[in-house]
């Protein structure tokens, strides 16, 4: 799987973000290689490969988690390189940021940071080919056009295909990224095409593909057993009687490395006991015997219910930071014509991943070599050589690929602990989490209150609006992902504004869950303002167009590489096409049947809900069927996959709505596996029609903006069919769910 | 002790304890990854194997209760011509995102398809929801079975 084995000469990637959008590339160009001498295989760059019978290897430099990308990148890069899909093969990439740049997973990044940048590597790729093509010819390189992995002079018939050319070609002057020739996007033939997921085939025949797959000889297996309570650490155990299972090699206790005080998987290595046996199952039975007693932190009082009465509490106060505000919310309440105020609270969320998480780790002469399915190697390099005392150089990370991400694996724990087991046991060890393991030690999506006041004018014109969100962290600093931004939607849109928090320390890491931030505060406003258009009597489309249509405030200047600034156009052109598709207000529906929509725009992308319920007596909801309509870019690299994740994004906010809660008592994690913390399952699953609408911009990604609208579009169509609203969710606390195991 | 199993048409003599769950038998003795471990409670569907034919979770399948019986995993299911429509189904669809939970969705698709060679939507709700999909294909995992069933395809948008 080494991509490098062959190359022999090396080009060095340099992104940097530049102002005003896009990227700025910078090459250095490194010595001049030939063909490797066993496969005749010749690199033209890092990322491309070249054989003799013309089959063109590609690497894909970031991590798959289920996303897409180790197809949808190499696309983009054939695409240009102008060969055929067909002759294409694609690698994981290795860890390399000299060569690769960035490589993670996370944001929806990996298209908008690589779309530029994988277009200009394969028309390098294709001028090298060009010009070595020209020389051999003896002609200008402007007579030569290039298709399906052939260089072809019209004028006098003769063509010579890439395979042919490679070799030269690899000794070719590398030409400079920015000054490439890119194809007139009109011309694409690979981008824009539906496209199978590269691994399919592997996939359906079972073939060994994901971390917990990984296999090294003279491998043993491990278990590890943390706290309940994230910072405990280990008292005593009775690690004779672990010993004496059959298979156990080794047990010990890790004494851990986090600072106390400190909450989060990024700021150590948690304590605990690793057991290390010949089989997984021997690791597993012998854990079944540990006792341990621990050293538990502060936070073992913590629990939901406690926050849920001290969040009640903050409420009635005033916020204790100010996040935003605009005009005078006060005088506009008082003036108001009408006043509406509603409190929303939402839960902490597992990621559960359904490959849990996993590393298989080697320590030999001072050099530690991993394999791994994360989403941010760089991010686990980093705290592994703090934390073992290793150079970078010393770090081999492997990606492998992920059964699941959702945010999960971009922090670094399960490698971490892989690595340390397997320094103190000097054989390669894999470390499989259980799914308890898994659901009780996560990096959770954190709960919050909102407690919101808008008024409308005599008109129905929302005039002000206030949240005060009660949400977890300290010192004025939220806890991860427990955030609110000062640009949160209708920020902008409503003349008197005020936007404030309260928070609460809190013990239970949290981090990024599929669409951080917006996956929360799209529900409560997004059904806040479901109620504000019902309040003002107006159908919630038009009173949303009408919203979107006027900026009241002026938005402020973007800082380089901040945030992308709001486009309500193209948020409304979403709205309207999701509107039509759905037939809102043009279908007669049964009753107890209604639609609701919603809309939020997230990780750059645009994108708007209409969702179909049925609400009976004495049945779940039943979700009949979400429209989505898109606004992700000008083009969609690969139409099947976007479909796909558009599609698993809104099935995974149904899943959330209908039963998804995870509780904190005495400071763990009550649920554990999947009958207590319900995954979407077939028969819950609606329909998801997906559209999209393409814009002039330049493609941006599609892992997360979809999720975040479907919770809101839901409740807010429950809301029309029963005249219920949801504030609080999952769900299954006011309507059967049909969301039990 | 010694315990003789066969998978995939091939018998083999495994020396592990006899609670030791067929799933493990199968990932980490006889080096077959394909069946996943998801839950280890019967929950998930990701370890789906089938005995005799019948779609079993093999992560709650003691290996000394499995016999002579034959157990078919995901490396073998394309020697079953329903398997094999059902693998074809799901790369011509595209089901996959992460992939992780698809080799046990397609062993309790072929289960189905061999009983019910016509499924309806029901039929596919009562028998697909014993499989969790993290990724949620299950629109796609609705058309790759009925594809296999031989029903036309609809596009999806």
């Amino acid at each position: 799987m080494n991509f490098d084995h062959t190359a022999s000469r090396r080009s060095f990637l340099k992104a940097s973000a530049a102002t005003g959008g896009g990227l700025l590339l910078s090459f250095k160009l490194a010595p001049l290689g030939s063909a490797d001498a066993t496969t005749g295989e010749a690199a033209l760059s890092a990322f491309i490969r070249v054989s003799p019978d013309g089959i063109v290897t590609i690497a894909a430099k970031n991590p798959e988690i289920g996303q897409g990308i180790k197809t949808s990148l190499p696309m983009i890069i054939a695409e240009e390189l102008d060969v055929d899909w067909k002759d294409v093969r694609v690698e994981t990439a290795d860890v390399d940021a000299e060569k690769f740049g960035v490589q993670s997973a996370g944001g929806s990044t990996s298209i908008p940071r690589n779309w530029d940048n994988m277009r200009r590597v394969g028309a390098a790729g294709r001028q090298m080919l060009v010009a070595t093509a020209a020389k051999a010819l003896r002609v200008p390189e402007s007579e030569l056009t290039t298709a399906s992995g052939k260089v072809i002079h019209a004028a006098s018939g003769r063509s010579l295909t890439y395979g042919a050319l490679a070799d030269r070609a690899a000794k070719e002057k590398a030409p400079d990224l920015a000054k490439v020739t890119l194809k007139d996007p009109k011309t694409f033939k690979i981008v824009g095409v539906a496209t199978k997921d590269v691994d399919g085939p592997s996939i359906v025949h079972g073939k060994p593909l994901y971390g917990i797959d990984v296999s090294v000889p003279g491998m043993l297996y491990a278990t590890y057993e943390k706290c309940p309570v994230f910072g405990g650490t280990v008292k005593s155990c009775n690690l004779d009687d672990v010993k004496n299972v059959p298979g156990v090699k080794h047990a010990f206790v890790v004494q851990g490395t986090i600072p106390p005080g400190e909450v989060g998987l990024n700021v150590g290595l948690s304590g605990g006991v690793a057991i290390v046996a010949d089989t997984w199952w021997q690791a597993s039975v012998a854990r079944r015997t540990l006792r341990i007693e621990w050293n538990l932190p502060d936070s073992a009082t913590q629990s939901s219910q406690g926050f849920a009465a001290r969040a009640a509490q903050l409420a009635k106060q005033t916020p204790e930071v100010s996040i935003r505000k605009d005009g005078d919310v006060d005088a506009a309440f008082k003036g108001a014509a009408k006043i509406i105020e509603a409190s929303y609270s939402y839960p902490f969320l597992s990621h559960a991943t359904m490959e849990p998480q996993n590393s298989t780790a080697h320590f030999k002469d001072g050099k530690l070599e991993i394999w791994t399915p994360t989403q941010n190697p760089a991010n686990g390099s980093a705290i592994i050589t703090r934390t073992l005392g290793l150079a970078a150089k010393d770090v081999t990370i492997h990606m492998v690929r992920a059964g699941g991400g959702f945010g999960r694996r971009s922090s670094p724990d399960a490698m971490l602990e892989a690595s340390w087991i397997a320094k103190e046991v000097g054989v390669p060890v894999k470390l499989v989490w259980t799914r308890e393991d898994d659901m009780r030690h996560d990096c959770y999506r954190p709960g919050g209150f909102h407690n919101f006041k808008a008024g409308l004018d005599a008109q129905g014109k929302l005039i002000a609006l206030s949240d005060h969100f009660v949400s977890y962290g300290k010192n004025g600093q939220f806890a991860s992902m427990a955030m609110m931004g000062s640009s949160t939607f209708p920020a902008e849109f409503v003349p008197n504004l005020s936007l404030g928090t309260s928070l609460m320390p809190l013990g239970t890491p949290t981090g990024p869950l599929r669409a951080p931030g917006s996956n929360a505060l799209a529900f409560v406003f997004q059904s806040f303002l479901d109620e504000v258009a019902h309040a003002s009597g107006r159908d919630p489309l038009d009173f949303h167009l009408d919203l979107l249509a006027e900026r009241r405030i002026a938005t402020a200047a973007p800082a380089a590489g901040g945030a992308p600034v709001f486009k309500p156009e193209r948020m409304s052109a979403a709205l309207k096409l999701v509107a039509e598709k759905a037939g809102w207000g043009k279908r007669s529906l049964p009753k107890g049947t209604a639609l609701g929509l919603a809309y939020y725009f997230s990780h750059q992308g645009y994108v708007a809900h209409v969702a179909e319920v049925t609400v009976a007596a004495n049945a779940p909801v039943a979700i009949n069927k979400i429209w989505v309509v898109a606004d992700v870019g000008g083009h969609i690299v690969n139409p099947s996959g976007a479909v796909n994740q558009v599609q698993g994004a809104v099935l995974d906010g149904v899943g959330q709505i209908l039963g998804q809660e995870i509780t904190i008592a005495k400071g763990g994690v009550v649920e554990g596996n999947f009958d207590t913390f319900p995954l979407l399952r077939m028969r819950q699953a609606p329909p998801v029609e997906v559209h999209f609408l393409k814009s002039e911009a330049n493609p941006t990604g599609l892992g997360e903006p979809a999720l975040p609208p479907t919770l809101p579009a839901i409740a807010n169509a429950v809301f029309a069919a029963s005249g219920q609203r949801i504030r609080d969710v999952p769900l299954n606390k006011v309507f059967r769910s049909g969301a039990a195991a | 002790m010694a315990i003789s199993l066969t998978v995939n048409g091939t018998t083999h003599t495994v020396d592990v304890d006899e609670a030791t769950p067929l799933l493990w038998v199968l990932r980490d003795v006889l080096d077959l990854k394909g069946s996943k471990y998801g839950c280890g409670s019967g929950l998930c569907g990701a370890c789906t194997v089938h005995i005799n034919g019948v779609a079993t979770r093999s992560c709650v399948t003691p290996v000394a209760g499995v016999g002579d019986s034959a157990v078919t995993t995901i490396e073998g299911i394309s020697q079953n011509p329903i398997g094999q429509k059902v693998q074809e189904a799901w790369l011509e669809i595209d089901v996959a995102q992460c992939g992780y939970c698809q080799a046990g969705q397609i062993m309790s698709a072929t289960a189905l398809l061999e009983k019910t060679p016509k499924p309806t939507d029901a039929d596919i709700d009562m028998h697909m929801s014993g499989n969790i999909c993290r990724c949620a294909t299950y629109n796609r995992i609705r058309t790759a079975i009925k594809a296999a069933a031989g029903e036309p395809v609809k596009k999806e948008a």
